[in-house]
């Protein structure tokens, strides 16, 4: 079996400018997303407790919630968590201690269902919410950081450079969005999942990079759209490979892995989308905009220390 | 002939035998069980085991089996109702001398535990159990070191029998941090012999003299190193003792650790009851010894506010007034051991006193026979204040004189202190036996986590694993064919090491850990998707099948290596930055590229050159 039974030549170059205008509008709602609505941060950053309790029976959101609005908790969270049976609730900072909340709950789920039972309480404070929030944003800064230092290393040309560090932005920015929009929960492990994601995207752009190179050491004459064409066609088959498989394992832990886990894997999943569109369409068509061409990743121009020696 | 060095096939396959046999115990899975000690941490032996089989077996529960591990009990059962009715069964008869705790056997045969092969040990999110974050007020501890200074120079200016006319402290850094002493002298004093006299309790402090309204005065600032190691200090003490209680609590596996500057996280599998938990760990309790001030009247002091120079209000338990000497004869710090007893005048607690604390006793008891010397219990406890409008929880100190008794002669190391409740006696003699925290702790982040979720995460993040893995395989043998086949053993192969690797460590699995082995069987495929997709692109140039497979391999590793590179700058970030289980996720990502380079570069080129390298000729690959 084989994706492409023979060597493709997709003129991807050719239509760089349509998707251009694709990303920059995807990330424009993306931003202002951001700025406008923000992200639903999980309490992971803005402490509060958490309870998850499960029922016998499917559960009843609303029922849940006025309950817990009677009891003297203003604007309590529920959420149908998994299964239908099984609720999270959120509340804001209590004063109360966790023992008291969580004997509160229970008497009022309870008082619902007499086969109601709290399974997890958690219970962050509020300086801790605040610290997870600076250090969160300090891991994808560093990342950012690092990546973007490996690139200036790696790559001779500040046109790859700049195309890789392009996507490597344009793809987290995708992911902030689309939980901004969906006002997904924002928590630890979906920032865990970004900075993979930040690592999944720059791979993709790492490999047809190398291609790249080898493809302009090969044959020098040739045009660098055609060469970046040829070295984005000739990898196609590893890049779609790769990206089924993972998405595979990563589909299987957004279905199977539970409601822990899945916020984690749908940042994954748009990550690894994205990722895949932007090795192809924002960092080889940024550096051929930015003028990329042979001579700028052979090494006629590179010294040679070795020789120098007597 | 495709050429594969003999010492790497070794090499391949001894790592392969080292990591399967430390990735079996994780196969068997694990019984509920129970973990039994002695109180008196004596070692468990065939005598106390047959007692508590006899126990167990007189009110029929059935006992899975039993073994000894590291000088505890472990006793399996088939269900969790039998587990309880035996915690339970233990605790009511034979909790005077054992201590027991919910635990979990794994079901490895005996030679693996003989070997010390274990399995990798769950997170609290996959077995159930209590997480408490503390945080250690280390402003309290440098305050608690400038308390003992002050007593100290006190004492070393009253023997160099130099006036002084009070100590204070001074707030020269941060906000509300005090960070040294100030000595205010009468006029004319002499700031040098002052210094001299003040060097002597620890040469390392640095003084200085300067003037005051009042007076000349020598300042003493603690330098930022001092202040560090003080900080420090107050931590790692912190963490002993809450290790210290942790265990006295008989849980099994607990887990206590520093987390950044100033945080303890602890973690106690399957414990549920927080309130109890939390109470005991928080808990500051001690004694001091004080001579009783004489000379003053305490009710016209309690009525003014305000001690007498050199003297400090206490109130007795009725609630009377009364007056103590600044000066602490014997602080908490000082006593090495306490039990709970029984005297004729009730509970008591009979204490024994370091040579420092001994030493005091001693002198003081012989210049002061016929005088009352009183003793203080101390005990901190949580309370609500307003810090700014908010409310938070504060530690509270009360200060009780539990006990006011005449000196008839000179004290040894070791006497008994009465005046106390039952409970008092017993609690406070389990605190002192865990030492004393150094700084006051609060509570900043709980989690408790209900057993049968933990059970549900590990079901859901293993068949997420279990079925994520099978569709890869099958579609990596339809795409591939037997190249395809070659790289689900690697696949296999990677997983395998990994689980090697974290059993070895001893690293707690957690369900974003989980995710992480999943997410490394992506890599491990993209690897070896990079070589196969390489190698038919040569085939399809022409190239002769075993050229193209070395081709393949060589050509690819640069790409591979480019790939491995920026993931595991992720993973590093993740690792230095992240704590609890985002920690566990960068741990797994991180060894899991490693792993999955061994087996991609190593593993996978083994077994090619197995299938096709012995052949002399080659005439089609069978990789799709």
């Amino acid at each position: 079996m084989e994706f492409f039974h023979r060597a493709t030549s997709f003129p991807f170059m050719s239509t760089r400018k349509l998707w251009y205008g694709l990303s920059a509008v995807l990330i424009l709602i993306s931003i202002v997303s951001l700025f406008t609505r923000g992200l639903n941060l999980g309490v992971d950053f803005t402490g509060g407790v958490t309870v998850q309790a499960s029922f016998p029976a499917a559960a009843n959101r609303d029922a849940v919630s006025s309950a817990l609005v009677r009891a003297g908790y203003a604007d309590p969270q529920v959420t149908i968590f998994g299964t239908s049976r099984d609720i999270a609730i959120r509340l804001p900072p209590t004063k109360e201690s966790t023992e008291a909340v969580r004997a509160k709950l229970e008497q009022i789920l309870r008082g619902m269902d007499a086969g109601a039972e709290i399974r997890q309480v958690e219970v962050i404070g509020p300086q801790v919410g605040g610290e997870l929030q600076r250090s969160a944003v300090q891991a994808l800064l560093a990342t950012l950081l690092l990546i973007f230092g490996y690139i200036a290393v790696r790559f001779h040309t500040w046109r790859l450079s700049f195309g890789a560090i392009l996507a490597v932005l344009h793809d987290p920015i995708l992911v902030l969005g689309t939980f901004s929009l969906t006002r997904t929960s924002f928590d630890l492990t979906v920032v865990a999942a970004m900075l993979a994601v930040i690592g999944y995207s720059l791979n993709d752009t790492v490999v047809v990079f190398d291609r790249i190179r080898e493809r302009f050491h090969g044959s020098r004459r040739l045009e660098p759209v055609v060469v970046l064409d040829q070295s984005i066609n000739q990898t196609l088959s590893r890049t779609i490979m790769t990206k089924v498989v993972t998405l595979i394992v990563v589909v299987a832990l957004y279905v199977l892995g539970g409601p822990v886990l899945r916020g984690f894997s749908e940042a994954l999943i748009i990550g690894i989308l994205a990722g895949t569109y932007s090795s192809i369409y924002i960092s080889s068509a940024v550096a051929l905009d930015c003028g990329l061409k042979a001579e700028h990743l052979l090494p006629s121009s590179v010294k040679r220390p070795v020789d120098s020696m007597p | 002939m495709l050429e594969f060095p003999r010492w790497k096939y070794v090499l391949v396959a001894l790592v392969m035998l080292v990591a399967a046999l430390f990735a079996l115990p994780n196969v068997f899975g694990e019984d509920p069980a129970l973990q039994v000690e002695r109180k008196s941490r004596a070692p468990m032996d065939d005598a106390a085991r047959l007692t508590i089989e006899d126990l167990l077996r007189k009110q029929q529960i059935v006992l899975k089996r039993d073994y000894l591990d590291s000088g505890r009990l472990i006793v399996a059962f088939n269900d969790f109702a039998a587990q309880l009715r035996a915690r339970d069964t233990v605790d009511a008869t034979l909790s005077d001398v054992y201590r027991s705790a919910l635990s979990n056997a794994t079901r490895a045969p005996a030679w693996m535990r003989t070997l010390g092969l274990k399995a990798m040990p769950l997170g609290l999110d996959l077995r159930g159990g209590l997480y408490l974050l503390y945080q250690v007020d280390v402003n309290g501890a440098v305050s608690q070191l400038l308390e003992s200074y002050e007593q100290s120079f006190r004492r070393a200016l009253n023997e160099a029998k130099l006036p002084f006319a009070d100590i204070t402290t001074l707030n020269s850094g941060a906000a509300g941090q005090s960070d040294g002493l100030r000595v205010t002298l009468p006029a004319g004093s002499d700031n040098a012999a002052v210094i001299a006299a003040l060097k002597k309790v620890d040469n390392s402090l640095i003084f200085r003299g300067t003037g005051t309204a009042s007076g000349p005065a020598v300042d003493m600032l603690l330098t930022p190193v001092q202040i560090k190691a003080r900080e420090d200090y107050a931590l790692e003490q912190n963490r002993t003792t809450l290790m210290n209680r942790v265990n006295e609590l008989g849980v099994s596996e607990p887990i206590v650790q520093r987390q950044g500057l100033d945080r303890i996280n602890v973690q106690l599998p399957g414990v549920q009851n927080s309130a109890e938990v939390k109470d005991l760990l928080g808990k500051v309790a001690t004694l001091e010894f004080r001579l009783v001030d004489t000379q003053n009247n305490p009710v016209q002091a309690a009525q003014g506010g305000r001690a007498p120079l050199g003297s400090k209000l206490y109130k007795r338990k009725d609630g009377s007034p009364i007056l103590l000497k600044r000066d602490v004869v014997v602080t908490g710090d000082e006593l090495t051991q306490a039990t709970s007893t029984t005297s004729q005048e009730g509970p008591a607690v009979s204490i024994k006193l370091d040579a420092r604390g001994a030493e005091s006793m001693q002198r003081t008891t012989r210049l002061n026979v016929g005088k009352p010397l009183a003793v203080v219990y101390i005990e901190k406890s949580r309370k609500q204040v307003e810090v700014d409008g908010q409310k938070v929880e504060r530690e509270t100190t009360t200060e009780t004189v539990i006990n006011v008794a005449t000196i008839r002669g000179v004290f040894g190391p070791q006497f008994e202190v009465t005046g106390l409740t039952i409970a008092e006696a017993r609690d406070l003699s389990l605190l002192l036996r865990s030492g004393s925290l150094a700084a006051p702790v609060d509570v900043v982040e709980e989690r408790a986590i209900g057993p049968s979720l933990g059970q549900e995460n590990i079901d859901k993040g293993v068949r997420a694993l279990e079925l994520g893995m099978l569709a890869v395989f099958v579609f990596m043998a339809l795409y591939y064919h037997a190249f395809g086949l070659v790289a689900d053993v690697v696949l296999l192969a990677n997983v395998i090491l990994l689980t090697a690797l974290l059993s070895m460590l001893r690293a707690s699995l957690s369900l974003p850990g989980i995710a992480g082995i999943i997410l490394t069987v992506g890599i491990a495929v993209d690897a070896n998707v990079l070589i196969y997709e390489r190698i038919r692109e040569e085939l399809r140039n022409g190239v002769s099948p075993q050229a193209a497979i070395r081709a393949g391999f060589d050509k690819a590793f640069s790409a591979i290596a480019d790939s491995n590179v920026t993931a595991l700058i992720a993973g590093l970030a993740l690792w230095v930055i992240g704590t609890g289980a985002i920690r566990g996720f960068a741990i797994v990502l991180t060894l899991g590229i490693a792993t999955s380079m061994f087996t991609s570069l190593l593993g996978s080129r083994a077994l090619i050159s197995l299938m096709y390298g012995g052949r002399r000729k080659v005439a089609r690959l069978s990789i799709g």
